[in-house]
This record gives structure tokens, C-alpha cells and sequence, in this order.
């Protein structure tokens, strides 16, 4: 039987140094700068939560293990050792108050990729039994059911059933051979089935040929949000199993940031091969077809509204003009936040902080950033792209009594398309 | 000794120096002193009334070229008349005595003015073996502590004397050491120089004169009036320094046009005299005037300084063939812990237990 | 009598050698190390080119961002003017070229003396305001252990050695000038096993940090 220890966490974080950590803890000149691009910091004054004092159990690792000066020390017993108790206190740290969001890896002087780190302390993290019981229990549910939330195929059918019944489109299953296999978030299926609706009327306008798959229609990747490749690949594997089996060209991550993070950028990482087909984040799908002309929409509207980027999508994921194309096409009065695109703030749920009780005080009080970034823009409704950044802010908003709509742009689009 | 019951001032005078001579001389030493203009009537008088004191000049390792720089001189100057007119009851470069009488002259000189004489030095006393140097059959060392005895003071007069000089360069073969290396319980004034320049000696002398009292001495024991500033502060070429331009030959455009001499190794930064305003050859020159870099003779140890050509903050060490064994060797070091870095982590991936859904909680 | 110039001597002399070897040998072995680790190639299809936007962050990150500054202006301002101000009393003082011609075996044109002069001043003013940034700024404050002092430290006295031997204000100069290359010598020493490094890794953080935005499309 396998058990989290310390020993196991140990070996996580020496597995995880590589050269842009060794270089990145070797450049840290404590300016501190990296605290004021976190919305932990900004929004508590708290300096506990500055980035790069996240990382220091990997950060002591890589010294004591990795450099000749630090294995002098350790020797000598000049350096203070990781211990169950330090990584038991940075739990709170390297999940609670990280969204892995990556702003403060736009702003460090010396060029450190503070998020790039926190994702592998994270693996050290797991391993030695130190994060969150709620994360954990949706990487459960996630391995077991196939969903973190819990949702099984057959609640995915239920909605389709229901969605054909109301609108008459079609929503293709497990076609082999189809073009198209969009994933979904199950949030999705539970909170906004509008999505899928609006996935089937877009395919269906643009003429392409799509499937969902009844056993890779998960696109979450829980592995990701609680630091475990191990997990991660588990869930990716699951995913391009079921593309293969389709034999698809095409798997479009949906709106849903770690999502895109996870099949874009890891997934062929994790599983040690390149894919046989392509991923696109829909919007990048979506943007495509509008440069071909495929997208017959209406007039814009003009009803004031503006755009959250999602962290993983944007910054981490490079899709930033894509969305804003889409938003000229549907939008006549789409106004920008300040800091928006790559500057953009986080909600303050990512990287599993919202499926983590323990955050969430945390999180609604540091959300006070993103809620005064949109009421600076004056909009009367708020795109997004994430389902997850979605449910967050809608909650945020909530908390701090603030009323404002919400869509996803891929219903946006949807909406206004005009079929001739 | 008759001339000693003469004044200085009698003294210049049946030398034919005028009184406007004599003004002009108490006011140009006044200046190098650095004593106000309202000084040189009291400098004057005192020098006028002063009884020429007996001197008794010891040479040891050395070259001459102290003496020579002395007593060398076209015209008849005042600092010549100076010498001329203290009662240098011995040196043996310069009496015409020799010999047991030489060595009788400078006994009875110290007989006559026990604890009054001043003891001039030119040249180090050689420690590693009496026999490198000796006077009449005794060691320098036994001439210096027997002479300086009964003395008032010691001038060391040139860097030999005043740090070791030339004789001390590495290795130091002769075990030479300094004046005030062996002098301590009695004032020894440094006049350092290779050779010190004439103008500093009669100073010190006629600061003696006048007050009755040495100058103040910096912590190399040299007088402040004259060592105060490095040639570099007063040096005319100073505004190309600090203006960048340099020259880098000896016979480059830099050179010709009078431009800084430091890349080329001048020491004046480094080097506290009086050459950069009391000049060389009655005012002729001095060594930056003529195209060449302070060498930097008045301070200690100048000759092992890291090369005259060398500029002053250039390491003294064979610096490039260092720095390419440090990197060979950094490459070899650098390899090995190299390779334990790989090991550690190959380690760490081979040990790697697979992280399932089970073991995600502590036990 | 002679030991301020035997200090001069000693340190022009053994010290440098010691010194110039203890860094060039561990500075080379930080970089080892560091390399060893290597970084894998990711099999994920790339969106963008990861050299030149690498390129562009290694020079971007001069730079601060907006925000950044507005938030904390002090320790941008003080940096600034530190390395401003070390730079060019570092690498365009004359002497100091005439060392690295030696060393290296080229040289450079230099700026006069009373410019070197004022940004040494910039040099140590920088300093001196992050020092005291450090020491009142929580976030600073937090971050720093005896290690950024120490590099603090380190820093500080060669320029401020340099100001007081050029100004003449230790006597004699040979001691002044034996502080100021004893100082360097001491920053040479801890340079490789300090934080110090980031003189070179940062160029090596900035390009990872770059490149691997730009593999995804962005840049950093
Ligand atoms: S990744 Fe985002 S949340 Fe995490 S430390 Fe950086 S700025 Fe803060
Ligand atoms: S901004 Fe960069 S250098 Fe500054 S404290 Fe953070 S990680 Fe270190
Ligand atoms: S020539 Fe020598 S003394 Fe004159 S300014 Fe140049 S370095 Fe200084």
C-alpha cells in the first residue's frame, strides 16, 4: 500500500528542478516586486503571500540538493531541512492563496516563472500528503467517475436528450471519423448546458462535421490543479484514447482554463508522444471559421460589455486576439479592462482554488480586485471564457452585492448567428 | 670650528648674496612650507641669527645620486649656500679628509655638539651580513647607532634611507633595511625621493633653523609641507586625466599633444612629492613634463610596485594565464559537479513512486 | 613602515590571483550546475518561435511594467540608479578599463572622471534607498535573510572605497587603494555562492521564462 510521506515528497521536488528553476532560484534578488502582481498580496497586504516565498520548500530543495555551496551548508547543518511541518504550513501557501495564474511571472526583473515553479512544488506537494482534502477528492471522483464533479455519462445524456428536444439540433455521439470532438467541462453540463446547446448550433451553422465522446467528454484536468502528472496523464490518456478511437482531427478544449492548459500544452508531455490529431481552445475554433467566413452573424449589439481573460487561456495559453476578434464581430461597444490580455487579473479561483473550501474566504476577499476591474469598465454584462472563471465570479459578485450578467462568448457567438 | 661661530645670514652675505636674494629664497621657502606670506619676516630674522648647526652626513647602501642631486648645481643657488654653510663636519663623498682622519672629523664633530648635531643618511643598512657594507671596518649598522647617539635628529635623506629603497627591491639580498628601522628613539625625518628633491632637504633645514623645531611629518615620517599632495592632484596634465585622454604610446598623438600619462603607467596617483611644483634643474622640468610617468620613487617599495609601464590599477599578477587555468579548471570541476547534479536527479526519477488516487492523503 | 604599500602590493598581487580564480572557477561551476539540469523539450506543437521572444525578454525585463512601478516605485528607482550607476563607474572609469584590457585584452573608451565621479554617487544613493527599502518595505523585509544583506554589503564597499580613494579621503593612497581591491576581492570571492549570480543567470531565467511563453504564443 502507497502512502504519502515526506520521503516521497522529497523525491517529488528533486525529480522536479530542472534547469529554468535552478536558474530562476539562483537570479531571485528578494526585490519583492513579484508580491505587487499577485492579487494575494495586493488584495490582503499580507506579504506572506509574495510569489516567490511560495516556492521556499522547493526553493530549499534545489539549494540543499543542487548546488555545491547548499550541500556544504547541509553538511555543516547550516541550512534549515524541509520538514513535514514547514510543507504542512506552505499547504496553505502553494494551494490556498495560488491560482497559478502567472502574472507574477510577467513582472519579476530578473525573469523568474514563479508559476512554472508552483506547479512543480506542487508535485512534492501531493506526494508528501500535504494538499487540499477537497482537491483531493475531486482527483478522486475525477479517476474514479471520470468527472471531479461527479458527473457520469449518463447525466451528459440527459442533457443532450434535453437539448434536442428543445431546439432540434443534433448533437452527434461517438461518430467515428467525424472532423471535430469537443470536450466539456462538467460544469458545463451542470451549471451551463448553454454551452453545449451553443457548440451544436455553431457546428451545425459552419457545416463541420463533430462528435462528443460518451468516454472522453471530461476535459478537467484535476491532476493539473492538484500538482500530480501521475494523475494528470491518467486523465489525459483518457482523452486521446477516446480521439483515437474516433479517429477525430480536431479536440477542441472548451472554456475552461486548466482544461486547454492541460490537453494543449502538458497532455503530449504527459503521455510521452505527440498527439495524432490537433487541439484548439474553441475560441481559437471559432476564430478560424470567422476568418474563412464561415460565421454569418448579425448587426453587433450595443449593449456595453467587456471581457475576462481567463489566466490559462490568455497568459498561459496565448489566446488574446482571438476572443477580442470575436467580440468586434458581436460587439459594437466592447470596452476593455485596464489591465487586460496578458496583464489581466486572475478571478482569484484558478489552479483549484475554487474547488478548495479551505480558500474560499480567502478567495472572495482578494476577488474585490476583479469586481472593482469590472465596475471600472462601466460594462452592463461580462464575457468570459471559462466556465470555471465564470461560476467564480459570478460568486464573487455575489458576495460583494453586485448584479451583473454573464455569458460565455461561445454563446455569445452562438446567439448571433444568422442562418440564411 | 670658526665657522661655526658664524650666522647663516654673515655667512650668505660674504657670499654675496643679496638681501633681496636672501627675502626672495625665506619666501619661496615659506610657500613650500606652506606658512602664510605674514611668516617670512620671522623666517627671515631667524635664518639671519641662525647658528649653523654641524652635520654630520652618513652614506651606506647607496648610489650617490642623493649627493649628486645636492650639491649638483649650475649657478651657485641658495640651496647649495645652505649646504655650504652648515658645518658638515663629515662626509665622505664630499671632505677631503680620508680615512682615520675622516673618522677623527666626525668624533670630535660629535664630541663638540653632543646632542645638538643632526645626522644626515643617504643609503640602507644591510641587516643580512655586517660585512655587505661597512665604514672603516665597522658595519653601517655600528656606524648608524654610534653616530645617531648623541644626535638631535636624523634626516633620512633619499627612499634608501627613508624605506630601503633600490637595496630592499625583491628579494632584498642584502637584508636592507630603513633608518627609522633601526632609529627609534630619536626623530628621523624622511626625505624620500630617488633622489629626493634639493629644495625638500633645505627646507627641512631651514624649518629647523627658523623654529628651532622638525615639521610635522606625515605618518611615513615625511614632511607634510612638502609630501602633503600626491604629484597626481598637482599635476598639470591632471585636466587630460580627468577628461579621458590618454596617451597609449610613447610616441602616439596622445604623447606628442601632453595628454595624461597613466595608461602608460604613471604613478602619480599613488605618489606624494613636491616634483609637480618645485620641478627639477632649477625649475627646468620634471619627469611628467618630459613625456614620462611618475615611477612613484618617494614611496615605499616603489620599485617591486607591479612595472613602471604598468598602470597603477592593473593587478601584478600574470592575471590572463590565471584566469585560463581558472577556467580550465572551473570546466573540470564544473563537469564533475555536473554529473552529481544528473545523478541526483536521476536518482529522484528513478525512485519515483507512482502517485495514484490512494495515497494522496497523509498516513 | 612600508605595510600600506605591501598591502597594495598584496592585494594587486596573491589576493587578485586567489580571488580571480576562486570566481572564474565557482561562477563556472554555478553555471554547470545549473545546465546539468537541462530543461526537456515539450512534444506539445509549438504556437510560436522560442528564441527570439527568449531574445526579447532577456532585454524586455530591463524594463518595468506599469503597474509594477506605480506600486513600487522606490525599488524600481533605487535599482535603477544602482546599477546605473555601478555600471558605468564599473565599466567606464579609466583605471577600471585598464584592468579589464589586462585581463581580457581589450579595452574601451571611458567617460571622464567627474561624470564617473557623480554616478558612483548615483551608485551608493541607489543603494543606500534600497537598503533602506529593504529594511522598512514588508515584502522586502520578509524576503530578505542574512544572504541579501550580505550581497548588500558586498556591493556597497567597493563603491565605497572607490569614492573615498579617489577623493583621497583614506590616507595613504596605497591603503585606499589596497580597501577598494580588497573589497572587489571579496565580492569576487562570495560572488559565485551568492545571490550575486543573478548578474549572469538572470540572462538564463529571462530567456527560459521568454522562450517558453513564446512556445505558447505569448509574450513575457
Ligand atoms: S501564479 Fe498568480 S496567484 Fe500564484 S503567486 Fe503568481 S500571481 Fe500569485
Ligand atoms: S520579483 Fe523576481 S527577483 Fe523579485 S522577489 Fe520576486 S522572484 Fe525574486
Ligand atoms: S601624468 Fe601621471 S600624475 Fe599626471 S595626471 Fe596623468 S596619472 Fe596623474
Amino acid at each position: 500500500m502507497n502512502e504519502a510521506t515526506l520521503e516521497r515528497g522529497l523525491n517529488a521536488f528533486r525529480e522536479q528542478v530542472d534547469a529554468p528553476v535552478a536558474a530562476f532560484f539562483s537570479s531571485c534578488v528578494s526585490c519583492g516586486l513579484c508580491a505587487e502582481a499577485c492579487l494575494f498580496y495586493t488584495e490582503t497586504g499580507d506579504p506572506k503571500y509574495t510569489p516567490i516565498r511560495k516556492l521556499e520548500p522547493l526553493r530549499r530543495v534545489w539549494e540543499q540538493e543542487y548546488t555545491l555551496i547548499g550541500r556544504v551548508k547541509k553538511v555543516l547543518g547550516l541550512v534549515e531541512p524541509v520538514t513535514d511541518e514547514l510543507l504542512q504550513e506552505w499547504q496553505e501557501l502553494l494551494y490556498d492563496s495560488c491560482t497559478m495564474c502567472a502574472r507574477c511571472s510577467l513582472v519579476c526583473p530578473v525573469g523568474n516563472d514563479i508559476a512554472y515553479m508552483v506547479r512543480k512544488a506542487r508535485e512534492g506537494m501531493v506526494a508528501s500528503g500535504n494538499s487540499p482534502t477537497d482537491v483531493q477528492a475531486a482527483a478522486e471522483r475525477a479517476v474514479r467517475i471520470g468527472s471531479p464533479m461527479g458527473v457520469r455519462y449518463k447525466a451528459l445524456a440527459a442533457q443532450i436528450q434535453h437539448i434536442e428536444a428543445d431546439t432540434g439540433l443534433v448533437i452527434p455521439v461517438d461518430q467515428v471519423g467525424a472532423d471535430y470532438m469537443p470536450l466539456l467541462s462538467s460544469m458545463e453540463v451542470i451549471n451551463f448546458p448553454e454551452y453545449i446547446e451553443s457548440l451544436a448550433r455553431i457546428f451545425q451553422h459552419a457545416g463541420l462535421s463533430w462528435t462528443l465522446c460518451s468516454d472522453a467528454f471530461e476535459a478537467t484536468n484535476t491532476g493539473i490543479q492538484i500538482g500530480s502528472s501521475d494523475i494528470a496523464r491518467e486523465l489525459v490518456q483518457r482523452i486521446v484514447d477516446g480521439a483515437e478511437r474516433l479517429q477525430v482531427k480536431y479536440v477542441i478544449a472548451p472554456e475552461c482554463g486548466h482544461a486547454y492548459t492541460s490537453i494543449r500544452w502538458d497532455g503530449p508531455d504527459l503521455i510521452g508522444r505527440r498527439f495524432p490529431f490537433k487541439v484548439l481552445h474553441i475560441l481559437e475554433l471559432l476564430d478560424e471559421l470567422r476568418v474563412s467566413g464561415r460565421l454569418k452573424t448579425e448587426k453587433p449589439s450595443a449593449e456595453r460589455i467587456t471581457f475576462h481573460d481567463p489566466c490559462s487561456i490568455g497568459r498561459k495559453g496565448g489566446v488574446i486576439d482571438s476572443p477580442r476578434r470575436l467580440l468586434g464581430l458581436v460587439s459594437s461597444n466592447f470596452v476593455e479592462m485596464k489591465d487586460h490580455g496578458t496583464w489581466n487579473w486572475c478571478c482569484g479561483g484558478g489552479g483549484g482554488v475554487s474547488a478548495n473550501t479551505d480558500a474560499e474566504a480567502l478567495r472572495t476577499r482578494v476577488f474585490r480586485r476583479k469586481k472593482d476591474q469590472i465596475e471600472e469598465t462601466g460594462a452592463s454584462k461580462l464575457i468570459t471564457a471559462c466556465a470555471n472563471c465564470r461560476l467564480v465570479i459570478e460568486e464573487g459578485l455575489e458576495a460583494y452585492n453586485v448584479e451583473l450578467p454573464m455569458e460565455g462568448l461561445t454563446e455569445l457567438v452562438a446567439h448571433h448567428l444568422v442562418e440564411d | 670650528m670658526d665657522t661655526n661661530t658664524k650666522t647663516l645670514g654673515e655667512a650668505l652675505r660674504r657670499n654675496g648674496v643679496t638681501r633681496r636674494g636672501f627675502l626672495k629664497f625665506c619666501t619661496a621657502t615659506a610657500s613650500m612650507m606652506a606658512l602664510p606670506p605674514s611668516m617670512v619676516p620671522a623666517i627671515a630674522a631667524a635664518l639671519e641669527q641662525a647658528r649653523r648647526p654641524s652635520v654630520i652626513w652618513l652614506s651606506f647602501q647607496e648610489c650617490t645620486g642623493c649627493t649628486e642631486s645636492l650639491s649638483r648645481s649650475h649657478a651657485p643657488s641658495l640651496e647649495n649656500l645652505i649646504f655650504d654653510h652648515i658645518s658638515l663636519d663629515y662626509h665622505h663623498t664630499l671632505q677631503v679628509a680620508s680615512g682615520e682622519a675622516a673618522e677623527a672629523a666626525r668624533e670630535a664633530a660629535m664630541h663638540a655638539n653632543e646632542g645638538a648635531y643632526l645626522v644626515v643618511v643617504d643609503g640602507s643598512i644591510p641587516l643580512g651580513n655586517p660585512g655587505y657594507s661597512t665604514i672603516a671596518g665597522f658595519s653601517n649598522l655600528q656606524t648608524l647607532e654610534e653616530t645617531v647617539a648623541g644626535a638631535v635628529a636624523v634626516i633620512a635623506v633619499g627612499t634608501c634611507a627613508s624605506f630601503g629603497g633600490l637595496p630592499k627591491a625583491y628579494p632584498n639580498p642584502t637584508g636592507a633595511v630603513s633608518v627609522s628601522d633601526i632609529v627609534t628613539d630619536k626623530p628621523v625625518i624622511n626625505v624620500p625621493g630617488c633622489p629626493p628633491i634639493p629644495m625638500v632637504i633645505t627646507g627641512v633645514l631651514a624649518h629647523y633653523l627658523t623654529f628651532g623645531t622638525l615639521p610635522e611629518l606625515d605618518h611615513y615620517g615625511r614632511p607634510k609641507a612638502f609630501y602633503g599632495t600626491s604629484i597626481h592632484d598637482r599635476c598639470y596634465r591632471r585636466p587630460f586625466y580627468d577628461k579621458g585622454r590618454f596617451a597609449h604610446t610613447f610616441d602616439d598623438e596622445g604623447a606628442r599633444k601632453g595628454w595624461c600619462l597613466y595608461k602608460l603607467g604613471c604613478k602619480g596617483p599613488m605618489t606624494y612629492n613636491a616634483c609637480a611644483t618645485a620641478k627639477w634643474n632649477q625649475g627646468t622640468s620634471w619627469p611628467v613634463e618630459s613625456g614620462h610617468g611618475c615611477i612613484g620613487c618617494a614611496e615605499p617599495d616603489f620599485w617591486d610596485a607591479g612595472g613602471f609601464y604598468n598602470a597603477l590599477s592593473v593587478p601584478t599578477g600574470e592575471i590572463s594565464r590565471n584566469a585560463s587555468y581558472a577556467i580550465a579548471a572551473g570546466v573540470g570541476v564544473g563537469a564533475i559537479a555536473a554529473g552529481i547534479n544528473q545523478r541526483t536527479r536521476n536518482k529522484a526519477v528513478r525512485q519515483h513512486a507512482e502517485v495514484t488516487i490512494e495515497d494522496l492523503e497523509k498516513r | 613602515m612600508n605595510d600600506a604599500m605591501d598591502f597594495l602590493l598584496w592585494a594587486r598581487g596573491t589576493a587578485f590571483d586567489v580571488a580571480l580564480t576562486i570566481f572564474i572557477i565557482g561562477v563556472i561551476i554555478r553555471l554547470f550546475e545549473i545546465l546539468s539540469l537541462g530543461r526537456p523539450r515539450s512534444l506539445a506543437e509549438p504556437k510560436g518561435n522560442q528564441l527570439l521572444p527568449g531574445m526579447k525578454s532577456v532585454i524586455s525585463r530591463t524594463l518595468p511594467d506599469n503597474g509594477t512601478f506605480k506600486r513600487q516605485p522606490l525599488t524600481v528607482i533605487a535599482g535603477y540608479l544602482f546599477h546605473i550607476g555601478l555600471l558605468i563607474s564599473l565599466l567606464l572609469f579609466i583605471p577600471h578599463i585598464e584592468l579589464f584590457n589586462a585581463t581580457v585584452g581589450f579595452g574601451w573608451p571611458g567617460l571622464p572622471n567627474p561624470i564617473v565621479d557623480a554616478a558612483t554617487v548615483i551608485a551608493i544613493t541607489g543603494l543606500l534607498a534600497a537598503l533602506w527599502n529593504r529594511l522598512t518595505n514588508p515584502v522586502m523585509k520578509l524576503l530578505s535573510d542574512k544572504e541579501d544583506y550580505l550581497v548588500w554589503l558586498l556591493t556597497f564597499l567597493p563603491l565605497l572605497t572607490g569614492y573615498l580613494a579617489y577623493h583621497r579621503m583614506i590616507e595613504p593612497y596605497p591603503l585606499a587603494l589596497g580597501l577598494h581591491i580588497l573589497s572587489i576581492e571579496l565580492l569576487l570571492i562570495l560572488f559565485p555562492f551568492t545571490k550575486l549570480m543573478h548578474t549572469f543567470t538572470l540572462f538564463l531565467a529571462r530567456w527560459y521564462n521568454g522562450a517558453m511563453s513564446g512556445f505558447r504564443g505569448v509574450q513575457s
